[in-house]
């Protein structure tokens, strides 16, 4: 009796242990070490990033986490040079300008090949180009940075960037564009403008988007695109949250230092930590500035990127007429210690801002400081303006961390203190990052509120444009301004000069008048975003644009 | 008993429906929406309206719903917005649900396995030292934090010692091939058995940290039940009549004790659902509550939905489950 109830026990017990044997052996014949004859190096780099990308052809994406994956695979006729926000040729060669900017010619690299064997050419930038433009229905609205950087699609031309492309020959390819402007051809280094194999994205059916319910159907094209990069897609593994990258054979550049490129989703910032600590990933973005010395200590490297952002604290004339006056703008100014802020609150290397670019951007004000913390000179012109005791409705969002602003609140609760303490009544308002935040700043619901950007490519446009340039709405709500439809105009001509040294100029003035005689916000401070890597990777060229490759990276078996 | 499922299924259609309206009103009742977390900074008035109208999100909610109510008579519950883009929101929620079922399974399985043996014998040895360590077990399993036990299991287990993984739930290296998405089972029915033990590993450190509540909440029950049936008359009388200890315990002492200890069970496998968010979230494990917490972080109308009624539907069937197994274990409630 005793020895039969043991038997299933038994049983049970010997085919654990085959499990665990054969799962041993297997493992045994894993190798994870590079084919290289020493082994010095491992075959995978294994990178922890914060979220999932949300599909694989970059033209409808829109967030980083995708374009960080995509960036891999994926070329574009323009690129960025490592470690910096300027641009560099990609797949194109160069690049000329007619004389009134409105016709680009680009030569191109020759013998480059499509992941999937067709040939890249003039004839494929125009298929690309025509396939971008002629996006029809949901497919316009799922292409956002379109529609943001290119304005409007075929079917309604008038509002477009955008206006046709002719192959001239084999390696030439020409675009007309409908007006000049700095920002072209510059925004072809973004990633949603690579070049995808024109036969891959006809076969499947590459632009069927459908709106369903509250969402969009992407075609499968958009988890199996075809493009041009050191990579392409091995696998998306959804329910093991892992995206593999293996080597693109095709590839016309120097090989990748490592075959396979794994992305291990770990949306918490602890959990990456954690496992660099365990040795289970060789890097992440984004560490928590607080954590940097801690990583460094360990033997990590931070990889800081040069800021390429601003924060700044809107302000919105027309919620609050007070702050119609000058030197009420001035006063508020005056009153935040923006130094003290930066010394606390952000990670090494951050700046106070002095205007709403960083400087890498062409176009920044080398004369221009930090407006000084003066809380005596903030009382004296609030009491000129006769706003002493003004209230001051003042927002931050919750849920949220952004690398210009890593904890808004205690951001938030300094400025407050400063702010009352040249006699402001601040009323404190808080909200949900996606929870009516973003949707309350936007719609001017706020007298003040904290906000920044981080730019996307290296044009004065990017930043100034986005702010001001739409006289009729925008954030700060500067059509209640006499200045407000002037600073719009001017902006919109800077961007139209071709010269590059005159735009320059034109940018640096109209900086200049923001800061002294317009005030529509205040620019608070740039922060640098770090990555971190363990002590055995080389190679990672940290980007103010987050736009690292990885193609280049080794890590030591070691 | 077949009248008794029919009606109750009829109530869990009642319930779902009612349920997803609830849901669908508080939703749309919150700040912000999906529109302004995909948009981020970048949003323009234009770009807000364009997906407004092309999510349906510019109509009365009223029409929203009941067009809701017609695609997912069709089966169609919607595409994600943020979670996976212009996947099917069912289709995440299957994707997702083995790894919370999994995950639940052994949480539930270490719960069970120690909480019930040492329930009774804690209570056989009322107010020994086993008993009473016993019972701070169980108190310092409901009060400590999941988030600092996870902590805590992770420094020691898997950082200083490496003994577990960290996070996650397979390492990518083995390149396993997905069946059912049941990682476990799916290693065994691809005799890919390295990924199974692989699975198994990643499992252990979430389980632990998932089961310390119900392990607590079942030891407890189980402790006062058999203390009460250890005082009926009839397992006096059965020990007068000279049967043996492992033939009361089994027969008389077990069998009606474990008739409160089944209904915890049923309560606290739809409790941990609940508690899969939490700790799905701090071992990175892609199972439902970490996509709940997710979906609903970036405003994910479909996923949300989904995977709220879907929970729901679980939670109701459980519990119909637990009603039906009362009639398996005593007969007085089958002859009723």
């Amino acid at each position: 009796m005793k020895l039969k109830r043991k038997v299933p026990v038994v049983l049970l017990t010997a085919a654990a242990l085959t499990v665990t044997g054969c799962a041993q052996s297997d493992r045994e014949s894993e190798s994870t070490d590079t084919g290289t004859a020493s082994g010095e190096f491992k075959d995978t780099f294994t990178f922890g990033a914060a979220g999932a990308p949300k599909l694989f052809d970059p033209f409808f994406a829109t967030d980083g986490e995708t374009f960080r994956v995509t960036r891999q695979m994926h070329q574009g006729l323009l690129g960025v040079k490592p470690g910096t926000a300027d641009v560099q040729p990609e797949l194109a060669e160069s690049w000329t300008p007619s004389a009134d900017g409105l016709t680009w010619e680009f030569k191109l690299k020759q013998g480059v090949k499509f992941s999937d064997g067709e040939p890249f050419n003039a004839e494929a930038v125009c298929a690309n180009f025509t396939r971008m433009f002629e996006s029809k229905g949901a497919a316009q609205t799922a292409a956002e940075y379109w529609g943001y950087f290119f304005g409007s699609f075929s079917d309604k031309p008038e509002g477009s960037l955008y206006k046709s492309c002719e192959a001239k020959d084999e390696s030439t390819a020409v675009i007309n564009i409908t007006r000049a402007t700095s920002s072209f051809p510059t925004i072809l280094s973004l990633d949603s403008f690579s070049m995808q194999s024109p036969k891959a994205m006809a076969s499947g059916d590459a632009g069927n988007v459908q709106a369903a319910g509250e969402g969009f159907t992407y075609p499968p094209y958009v988890m199996a695109p075809v493009g041009i990069g050191p990579y392409k897609l091995d696998k998306y593994d959804e329910a093991n949250k892992t995206v593999t990258l293996v080597a693109n054979d095709m590839y016309y550049g120097e090989k990748p230092k490592t075959a396979k490129l794994v992305f291990k989703i770990i949306p918490d910032e602890s959990t990456r930590r954690q496992e660099l600590q365990a040795g289970s990933i060789d890097g992440y973005d984004l560490p928590n500035p607080v954590d940097w010395k801690g990583l460094e200590d360990e033997g990590n490297t931070v990889e800081v990127r040069p800021a390429f952002n601003i924060l700044y604290m809107g302000l919105n004339a027309k919620k609050n007429p007070v702050l119609k006056d000058l030197k009420v703008r001035q006063a508020l100014s005056h009153a935040i210690n923006r130094d003290q802020m930066v010394k606390t609150q952000l990670p090494e290397g951050a700046l106070a801002a002095s205007q709403f670019m960083p400087e890498a951007v062409s176009g920044y004000n080398t004369s221009l400081q930090p407006n000084a913390y003066d809380p005596e000179k903030a009382k004296t012109l609030l009491k000129e303006a006769g706003a002493e005791g003004m209230t001051l409705q003042f927002a931050f969002p919750t849920e949220v961390s952004r690398p210009y602003m890593p904890d808004p609140q205690k951001i938030h609760d300094a400025f407050k203190k400063d702010l009352e303490a040249v006699g402001v009544k601040v009323e404190v308002v808080s909200k949900p990052w996606n929870g009516g935040y973003l949707d309350d700043a936007s719609a001017g619901n706020y007298d003040a509120w904290l906000l920044g950007w981080t730019g996307d490519y290296n044009a004065a446009d990017n930043f100034l444009g986005t702010f001001f340039s739409n006289y009729e709405q925008n954030d700060f709500q500067t059509s209640a301004h006499p200045w407000g439809k002037k600073l719009s105009e001017d902006l919109k001509a800077a961007d139209a000069i071709v010269d590059e040294a005159e735009r320059k100029a034109a940018y640096e003035l109209i900086n200049k008048q923001i800061a002294e005689e317009y005030i529509p916000g205040l620019p608070i401070s740039h922060s640098p975003p770090a990555l971190v890597v363990s002590s055995k990777v080389e190679g990672l060229v940290a980007s103010p644009l987050t736009a690292e490759m990885f193609d280049q990276v080794t890590v030591s078996s070691k | 008993m077949a009248r008794f499922i029919i009606r109750r299924l009829i109530q869990m259609v009642g319930v779902v429906f009612v349920l997803s309206l609830l849901l669908f009103l508080w939703l749309r009742s919150l700040p912000g929406g999906p529109v302004s977390a995909i948009l981020g900074e970048r949003a323009t008035d234009e770009s807000r309206a364009a997906l407004e109208k092309a999510f349906g999100l510019d109509q009365p909610v009223y029409v929203q719903y009941l067009k809701f109510l017609q695609r997912a008579a069709q089966g169609d519950f919607g595409a994600s917005t943020a979670v996976l883009p212009g996947r099917d929101a069912l289709e995440i929620f299957f994707t997702r649900l083995p790894a919370t079922i999994e995950l639940s399974i052994i949480a539930m399985a270490i719960a069970i396995v120690f909480a019930i043996p040492l329930g009774y014998v804690a209570a056989k040895r009322h107010g020994s030292s086993i008993d009473n360590g016993a019972v701070v077990l169980s108190l310092i399993g409901v009060a400590v934090p999941v988030f600092f036990l996870a902590f805590l299991l992770k420094y020691w287990f898997a950082i200083e010692t490496q003994t577990f993984p960290v996070s996650g739930r397979q390492d990518a290296a083995l390149g396993c091939t997905r069946v059912t998405n049941f990682f476990v089972l799916d290693g065994v029915l691809t005799r890919e058995f390295d990924c199974s033990a692989d699975a198994l590993r990643h499992l252990v450190l979430p389980a632990i940290a998932l089961a310390t509540i119900p392990f607590a909440v079942i030891f407890r029950i189980t402790r006062a039940s058999v203390l009460d049936v250890l005082d009926e008359d009839y397992v006096r009388t059965a020990e007068a009549k000279g049967l043996t200890a492992q033939v009361i315990r089994a027969r008389h002492v077990m069998r009606n004790a474990l008739l409160p200890v089944v209904t915890t069970i049923g309560l606290q496998t739809g409790g941990l659902l609940a508690g899969a968010v939490l700790t799905e979230t701090v071992f990175n494990f892609g199972g439902i509550g970490s996509t709940l917490a997710q979906a609903f972080t970036q405003r994910d109308y479909a996923v949300l939905q989904v995977l709220i009624l879907a929970t729901a539907t679980i939670y109701v069937l459980v519990n119909l489950i637990v009603d039906i197994s009362y009639a398996i274990i005593d007969p007085r409630v089958r002859a009723r």
